[in-house]
């Protein structure tokens, strides 16, 4: 006789998602499927032109069709002073136009109606009259003397220049780089991609004309912070605004900002006082929000004659958009991208970044990454690769040469940051013997020897995330604290309420876990509750992997909490004394009498029965955690190529992930992120683009034209790990949501590269389409 | 235009737009919101449903144009309380994250389970080809496929005895 044993669900257990059920039989809550009675629905008009003023708006015909109740234009916004509002960088944005439209997409004015359909028609019955301007489409267009001021209406703005920023040490740098006996230099382009996540952005905006109080449900995976700036830039009080982000469809980053249809349906909502609905389609996701990278790099690495490094220097011109909306800490303007000295001991390093305005959507949002850190770790670990077949080494021996030692940690990078634990070569050194690396070198020699294209590449990136401490990272002010709220009921069961918002990532599984582990209730038993301002203690919310270092901490720090209160309860039910006690998971017993013990429960319903004298009903806490530093997480991805010299086909062999993201909460739910961020860097490498033509037309703006891996391209992953916990963590825990979308790139195009070096071809641009690779070869005099 | 069709095993009847797309009257008339929007241009396979027994993508299609048809969605799959094996593979697997694109996934690795009771990997990955997921990266949606093809062999292994004493009875 079989009897089945419930999994406790502690940390290190890969239990099965607690959130599934409802997804599984299609009772999933997304921002669509929120309906609300005498709802109205909001449909966007938006600019067809990249650049142009607008002359005049005629939305009488809009007006005239059934079921409109309101066309929303820039006027109408301005007379209630919300035609502009605060970017997440400190800039202004458009809500609605009133002078110019800066970006093909932007929104230029809005109709609410009885019905999508009906406001759907009505969009395209207003009528604007455009005077189309020149066009500009990169930093080095936006750069030219003569360009033209894209920000014309913003006072003291003479240019298209947004900011200038630094890192490291120039002087150090400069002379490390006189001594150099070998420069080997990268300018790469790191295109513009979207997140794409499968469900758009949208909002159901509910004013209540009795109470004035605002409720919005939003695609939102910063519910508090979004509140916040609504609250600024409304004027309205906090305790006035409830914003309620649903199961959320993906979000990657593209999630994190304020658009402006979450304004105009909020400010429609007042003014008509019913609900009012918007959710974007496919073309304005990908034409008007978020977008991601879109750097221009040069980055140059000095070397001694063992191929040691000494310096790195960068720069690079970041493309900005329309408006500088970038989601990132305030203080640094290129996001954290001078982690760009990744996993090697540089003694030296500088960089500097310059931002322009051009006529492209605003956002740089982080894709799937710890802001920027992905285009960091792109170059260095691209630069490695070029210039260790500059050199004629090994790609493996020359990152060991560099790597970071392990026992250097804690370590003061060249830029500022201090790691805090890392092996890098035990990561790769793995990797290389999963992957095979020595009989894959005899192989690519042979094939070789016949003409075969066939190419190994490595990354072994290191990330920064988990932003962050509260001195340093801030958004809008906001410092980068996150919160966990626990309340254990007198049976027992609990309730955790977190900050943060979970896309799909699997937290209402995660954190309870982190409460069975350290509280003892089994993981069934702790309900995960997130997304509601009014019921979840505050917290900046779900991107840049800070989920599980800032609230996942937090979790752990008010569960121990409330286990000293347990313990205090525990003594008085055993009529012992509390330093008698020892704590196993889910017990409290006296030491050398193990059966004497109360259960966690036995306390929980003694909180509430039977308290010693003096001390406080209830069995409930919460935590503000400020993480003492960034947690770095790491690891070794190796790909492997054939490349076909007739046609310039890139296949994908195999690829080998070795992560190291500390202490793995639930495995099977890492490998799960693992997973999906490696899809997510083969399709940045290899197809994801959002480019523009010379008059600003976005091509890339949907799903024929921006192309989203499939199961039939996508590679199949082998996953494997090194355990290196964060020192200062909880837990020992890292963060892991990201790290393959940061690694993977540079893995997949330097092994394109590995193939192609007997050619001398140093750099082809992502997305490494094969029609890219085919001109390289022919450029080169390959001919067959 | 009216427009009648089995859904779920329902007969649901309506009048509606000539131009209304399955998609809106399954989710808006109908309310049943497991189905769900991705892309608008038929290609990321969110909105799957199967019209007599053969995926379609209900955004690139009218609703009208599915009258006297029989439509099942992802509210169709389970039988009560007994989850479909597809259902149970994905759970099983982590076959889902955000589960937004879950619903077509399962309806298209239902009906390939119809038709070939026990595929292949590359069988499966050609199936779910014009099903995009962000989340996952495939790999764990192939072995929740593979689950339920298991899963749905021993179900009917454990369903034959049953079946052959019937028959047995008859003959």
């Amino acid at each position: 006789m079989s009897v089945e044993v419930k999994p406790h669900g502690g940390i290190g257990e890969s239990i099965k998602r607690k959130e599934d059920g409802r997804f599984l039989v299609g009772r999933g809550n997304y921002l669509d499927d929120v309906s609300l009675p005498g709802m109205l629905h909001m449909a966007i008009l938006r600019s067809p032109h990249a650049h142009a003023r607008i002359r005049s708006i005629d939305s009488a015909a809009a007006s005239a069709v059934p079921g409109v109740v309101a066309v929303v234009t820039g006027e109408l916004m301005a007379q209630h002073n919300l035609a502009w509002m605060p970017t997440l960088s400190g800039d202004t944005q458009a809500v609605l136009a009133t002078d110019k439209v800066r970006f093909q997409g932007q929104e230029v004015a809005a109709v609410v109606a009885e019905s999508k359909y009906a406001a759907e028609d009505a969009v395209g019955l207003i009528q604007v009259d455009y005077e189309v301007l020149p066009a500009i489409t990169s930093p080095q267009q936006a750069s030219e003397p003569d360009a033209v001021v894209i920000r014309d209406e913003k006072e003291g703005q003479k240019d298209n220049h947004i900011y200038h920023w630094e890192a490291g040490d120039k002087a150090a740098t400069d002379a490390a780089f006189a001594r150099a006996h070998r420069v080997v230099t990268l300018t790469t382009h790191y295109p513009r991609s979207h997140p794409a996540p499968l469900e758009t952005c949208g909002i159901v905006a509910d004013v209540n004309p009795a109470t004035g109080k605002a409720t919005l449900y939003m695609t939102s995976q910063a519910p508090h912070a979004i509140r916040t700036v609504f609250a600024l830039v409304a004027g309205l009080p906090e305790h006035q605004i409830r914003v309620i982000a649903p199961d959320i469809g993906g979000g990657f980053g593209n999630k994190v900002p304020v658009y402006p249809g979450y304004v105009v349906a909020t400010a429609a909502s007042l003014l008509l006082g019913r609900p009012v609905k918007w959710v974007e389609d496919r073309n304005e996701n990908l034409i008007s929000t978020g977008f991601a990278r879109d750097f221009h790099m040069t980055g140059e690495l000095a070397l001694d004659s063992e191929g040691r490094m000494l310096a790195l220097r960068v720069h690079l011109d970041s493309d900005n958009g329309a408006f500088f909306a970038d989601a990132q800490p305030s203080k640094f303007k290129a996001g954290l991208f001078h982690i760009v000295t990744g996993s090697y001991d540089t003694p030296a390093a500088h960089v500097t970044a310059d931002g322009f305005y051009t006529n492209k959507a605003p956002g740089g949002v982080a894709y799937r990454c710890s802001f920027r850190v992905t285009e960091a770790s792109y170059l260095i670990e691209r630069l490695v690769t070029n210039a260790a077949i500059e050199m004629g080494m090994d790609q493996a021996e020359m990152r060991l040469k560099n790597f970071i030692p392990a026992s250097a940690f804690p370590y003061r990078s060249a830029t500022g940051w201090d790691y805090d634990s890392g092996d890098y070569a035990s990561a790769m050194n793995l990797a290389l013997e999963k992957v095979a690396y020595s009989e894959l070198r005899r192989e690519q020699a042979e094939r070789r020897a016949r003409g075969e294209l066939m190419g190994i590449g490595l990354a072994s990136f290191t990330e920064v995330v988990g932003a962050g401490h509260g001195k340093d990272f801030d958004i809008l002010g906001l410092r980068m604290f996150d919160s966990a709220e626990l309340r254990v009921h007198p049976t027992g069961k609990a309730v955790l309420k977190l900050g943060v918002k979970t896309q799909g990532q699997g937290h209402e599984t995660t954190f309870a876990q982190i409460v069975a582990e350290e509280l003892g209730i089994p993981a069934a038993d702790v309900e995960v509750q997130h997304g509601d301002t009014d019921h979840t203690p505050y917290g900046l919310g779900t991107y840049a992997s800070r989920s599980t270092p800032v609230a996942g901490a937090a979790t752990a720090v008010v569960a121990r909490k409330l286990r000293d209160k347990a313990r205090a309860l525990a003594a008085h039910l055993l009529e012992a004394s509390e330093d008698d006690l020892e704590w196993e998971r889910g017990r409290f017993f006296v030491r050398g009498s193990p059966d004497r013990a109360k259960t966690i429960q036995d306390c929980a319903f003694a909180a509430y029965t039977n308290l010693p004298d003096g001390m406080e009903a209830g069995l409930e806490g919460v935590s503000y955690y400020d993480p003492p530093n960034m947690t770095f997480p790491f690891g070794t991805y190796a790909v492997v190529v054939d490349v076909d010299k007739g046609t310039g086909v890139v296949k994908v062999r195999k690829v080998v992930a070795v992560d190291d993201c500390g202490v793995r909460i639930n495995p099977m739910i890492v490998e799960g992120q693992i997973h999906g961020g490696l899809t997510e860097g083969f399709g940045i490498a290899f197809t994801e683009l959002i480019t523009f033509d010379s008059d600003g037309n976005c091509i890339g703006s949907n799903f024929m034209d921006y192309l989203l891996p499939t199961s039939w391209e996508t590679p199949r992953f082998e996953c494997f790990e090194t355990v290196t916990p964060s020192p200062h963590h909880p837990l020992g825990a890292k963060g892991v949501g990201e790290s393959a979308t940061v690694g993977s790139p540079a893995a997949y195009v330097n092994a394109v590269m590995d193939a192609l070096a007997p050619y001398g071809i140093t750099n082809i641009d992502m997305p490494v389409t094969s029609d890219k690779v085919w001109a390289a070869l022919r450029s080169k005099g390959v001919t067959e | 235009m009216q427009v009648s069709v089995r859904i779920n095993g329902q007969q649901q009847a309506a009048d509606v737009e000539p131009r209304l797309l399955l998609v809106d009257f399954i989710r808006d008339q109908l309310r049943l919101t497991g189905t769900h929007v991705g892309c608008d241009t038929s290609s990321c396979g969110a909105c799957t449903v199967l019209l007599d027994g053969e995926p379609v993508k209900s955004c690139t299609m009218l609703a009208v144009q599915a009258d006297g048809r029989e439509l099942t969605t992802v509210e169709g799959l389970a039988k009560g309380a007994e989850l479909d094996p597809v259902q149970v593979g994905f759970h099983e697997e982590h076959g889902l994250q955000c589960g937004f694109c879950t619903p077509g996934m399962m309806l298209v690795g239902k009906a390939l389970l119809e038709r070939n009771p026990d595929p292949t990997e590359d069988e499966i990955r050609w199936a779910i080809s014009g099903n995009i997921c962000r989340c996952t990266g495939y790999v764990n949606i192939v072995k929740s496929i593979r689950h339920a093809a298991r899963l749905q062999a021993e179900r009917a292994t454990a369903e034959a005895p049953v079946a052959a004493a019937v028959s047995g009875g008859e003959s």
